[in-house]
């Protein structure tokens, strides 16, 4: 302590003293923050618990976006379920879509033709790059950073081309079937995807150039949102939150489905599991997801013309000459559209290595054409339950990045 | 009971074979139902067994058995996963309709907390010794559990909120 000036008296020099030495006296106060906010792209509320700027606890109140996904899945046919997946998370539509239609196919023990395959694992990697670029962009977005958002939104208006080509929508993007899916792919996908490839890898070097190595951004991302590894598995966390804190488990490379075992890719893991690890190893996964649409397109193009739907009644419509002049495939158009497929009784569990993590359908039928369960496992939701521990102990803004990071998605969080 | 060769199955039957009811493998997923009050001890060997290690609750849900005619009406379902051994599990224990309550599973892996909150919400099973109850998703003010098959889909609820 710095010596007190001389001309104060004994006891001034005292008071002096006390006031360096004593703790500042501060009051807890309670912050509301959300459900609307903008710098939480989705509706969530934190009661947060704050000692100056820092949090001391945080509770995280969910379920402001709950539509009934599951009560209205169980209230229709199969098929009538799958324009709901595309609602859960809708930056990657397709990968609900398709987590939902193998739980389908395994209780039916449907095996989809191999060029299906390709195309779906192609949709799926689209789906999951536009998810990633949202994510990034809009984290960069919520630290005052427009710049890196505008190039993140411009590679993802690039999939979203990709996926309207596929699909007809942007963003309900609906593209998996039970069984297969919609069509083949449009004539011109190759070039305008090859196309769209070299462009996106532009735009992901200038987003690299502009943030990555930048000071404001690392000094925001660096030591933020850590959590252990053992909370991480112990709260389920899985994604690229898992995989940050160092951890390489991805269920494409751990329970292979589709065609995953024949493409190569790579799976980055972080060091430490802070923001920036998060931020790293999400750039890297845009990077192996561009390698894997590449490997797509490359044996679509060697497998040639071929079916991209399993040929079986039951979840398919006949071909239209057929159902046009035999009785049999009349019938069964006619039995497809106004009842919809019948299911096998029994349960089943499949799940996708969505772009938050494992995103996992729960199946049981009654051996009917309406489902006596639909269950998502929603990774947002999961993930989210473990932010108190990430954020307690830190400041008050290093809320923002942390969850940007575990983007939660209102749709599919709170279904 | 058969095991289907799955090696979590078959070491939940080598060792809590009594609390074990009923067991299958169809499309294979490994499953077994078990006794609703043997369900913490049978979890926390599933998650400390060397052969399981089931570090993860992949999901905890409901199904309500009504429409099916079933008795006990409810069942909850455990999905495990272990990131060591790539393996899973599913472990369902079944819960009457006049006695909705089975043991919470918060102590053995926190993740259980919103997962069972969720399902308190939306079926109205309680957790004994869950350490914070609320509702998950919808607002306490709500009447019902909506994932009920006997509550219906139009139903409307009162208008809950401040009053001027």
């Amino acid at each position: 302590m710095a010596e007190a000036p001389r001309w104060l008296t004994e006891r001034e020099k005292e008071t002096v003293e006390d006031d360096f030495e004593r703790d500042l006296h501060t009051e807890h106060q309670i912050l509301n923050m959300g459900p609307s906010h903008p710098a939480t792209h989705g509706t969530v509320k934190f009661l947060i618990e704050l000692d100056g700027e820092t949090v001391i606890d945080l509770d995280v109140q969910v379920g402001y976006l709950h539509r009934g996904f599951e009560k209205e899945c169980e209230s229709g046919s199969w098929y009538q379920c799958l324009p709901y997946t595309d609602r859960l998370n809708y930056n990657s539509a397709i990968l609900a879509n398709l987590g939902f239609c193998l739980g389908v196919e395994k209780l039916l023990d449907l095996e989809t033709p191999e060029r299906c395959q390709w195309q779906r694992v192609l949709a799926a990697e689209l789906a999951r790059l536009g998810d990633h670029l949202t994510r990034c962009g809009a984290a960069c977005l919520e630290l005052a950073a427009m710049t890196p958002f505008l190039y993140g939104i411009e590679a993802r208006e690039l999939t979203w081309d990709l996926q309207e080509a596929l699909c007809g929508a942007r963003v309900t993007s609906n593209y998996v079937r039970i069984g297969g899916v919609k069509h083949d792919l449009p004539a011109g996908f190759d070039a305008q995807c090859r196309d769209s490839i070299v462009k996106i890898r532009a735009l992901l070097a200038d987003f690299h150039e502009v943030i990555t190595g930048n000071r404001i951004f690392i000094d925001r991302m660096r030591g933020t949102g850590m959590i252990s590894k053992e909370d991480l598995v112990s709260y389920s966390v899985t994604g690229p939150l898992l995989r940050a804190a160092g951890i390489p488990h991805d269920l494409r490379k751990a329970e292979p489905y589709l065609v995953y075992d024949e493409i190569d890719f790579d799976i980055p893991i972080g060091e430490v599991g802070d923001n920036y690890d998060r931020y790293l190893v999400c750039v890297e996964e845009m990077h192996q997801s561009l390698r894997i649409v590449e490997q797509c397109l490359d044996r679509l193009e060697k497998l040639g013309p071929g079916p991209v739907n399993v040929l079986d009644p039951r979840v398919r419509w006949p071909a239209k000459g057929r159902v046009f002049n035999h009785m049999e495939e009349l019938i069964q158009q006619f039995k497809a559209v106004t009842e919809g497929p019948l299911v096998p009784a029994g349960e089943a569990y499949a799940a996708v290595e969505s772009a938050n993590g494992e995103l996992g359908f729960y199946l049981v039928s009654d051996g009917s054409a309406q489902p006596v369960k639909v269950r998502c496992r929603p990774p947002s939701l999961i993930n989210l339950a473990p932010l108190p521990i990430m954020v307690k102990g830190g400041m008050l803004a290093d809320i923002i990045p942390t969850f940007d990071f575990v983007n939660m998605i209102g749709g599919e969080c709170d279904r | 009971m058969e095991d289907f060769g799955s090696v979590p199955l078959q070491r939940l039957l080598e060792r809590h074979a009594e609390a074990v009811e009923a067991t299958h493998a169809d499309h294979g997923d490994a499953t077994a139902q078990i006794r609703r009050d043997a369900v913490v001890d049978v979890m926390r060997f599933l998650r400390d067994d060397a052969e399981c290690r089931f570090e993860m609750l992949a999901d905890l849900c409901a199904v309500d058995l009504l429409t099916l005619g079933e008795e006990p009406r409810f069942e909850v379902v455990y999905h495990l996963y272990s990131l060591d051994k790539n393996h899973r599990l599913r472990i369902k224990a079944r819960v009457p309709e006049d006695d909705c309550e089975i043991d919470t599973l918060v102590e053995v892996w926190p993740t259980a907390n919103w997962l069972e909150r969720e399902v308190w919400d939306l079926y109205g099973i309680r957790f004994r010794g869950h350490p914070d109850p609320r509702r998950l998703l919808l607002y306490e003010e709500f009447e019902g559990h909506p994932l009920r098959k006997d509550y219906a889909k139009e139903r409307r609820q009162p208008l809950a909120g401040p009053e001027n």
